[in-house]
């Protein structure tokens, strides 16, 4: 076993595992807003789970796939603050 | 050699950092602990795999993408943490009943949510 395969069989099940404490969260999360932060987190474990697993299968593509989850997180998650401010009434 | 065995301790530390953003999320008592905890944490932790990553392949494409990423995400996530976090202030999430100090109690205006600096 090489050492890129060792690694990647060591972080992807820590990256699995940070995504489910996330999931968590965002279910039980009392607001709105945890709601949403632990949303904008699981973004953010996606696209490093898109650059391990990259590394893991030798293969690059995956890394555009980061790169536009890196755009949209951001701006699903301006959208959700600029919600919670609108619905103060 | 050298760079394999650089690469991969870049990824097992960014990893782990996002293990802990992901434990400081579940486990902090309220939202603006919460936010502040997962922004810093999954910031350092996808900016060190994606370094990694960069390392790993050594081609100019990938290291042009991990390195845009990277400042993207840097500039972004304290960004949207700072925004949803007074979305949250402004909408009434409570802080934690031994939060010792409240900055902005009564500089706010809860019927149109405008802050304000003034005393």
């Amino acid at each position: 076993m090489s050492m890129p395969q060792l690694v990647s069989a060591f972080t992807l099940p820590v990256l699995a595992a940070a995504f489910a404490l996330t999931l968590i969260r965002l279910l039980r999360g009392p607001s709105l807003a945890d709601a949403v932060v632990a949303l904008d987190l699981m973004a953010i474990i996606v696209i490093g789970f898109a650059s391990h697993y990259s590394v893991a299968m030798g293969e690059w593509v995956y890394l555009d796939v980061a790169v536009v989850i890196a755009l949209i997180a951001f701006l699903a998650t301006v959208a959700f603050a600029f919600y919670i401010r609108k619905r103060l009434g | 050699m050298m760079l394999e065995t650089i690469s991969s301790l870049l990824m097992v530390t960014g990893a782990l950092f996002m293990l802990v953003a992901a434990v400081g999320i579940l486990r902090f008592p309220d939202i603006y602990m919460r936010a502040s905890a997962s922004a810093k944490a999954s910031t350092l932790g996808v900016g060190l795999s994606l370094a990694g990553m960069a390392f790993h392949f050594g081609v100019l494409e990938i290291t042009v993408r991990s390195v845009a990423i990277i400042i993207f995400v840097v500039i972004t996530t304290p960004i949207a943490a700072h925004l949803i976090s007074r979305a949250a202030y402004t909408s009434g999430v409570k802080l934690w009943d031994k939060s010792v100090v409240d900055e902005l109690h009564g500089k706010y205006d809860p019927e149109t949510g405008d802050l304000s600096s003034r005393e």
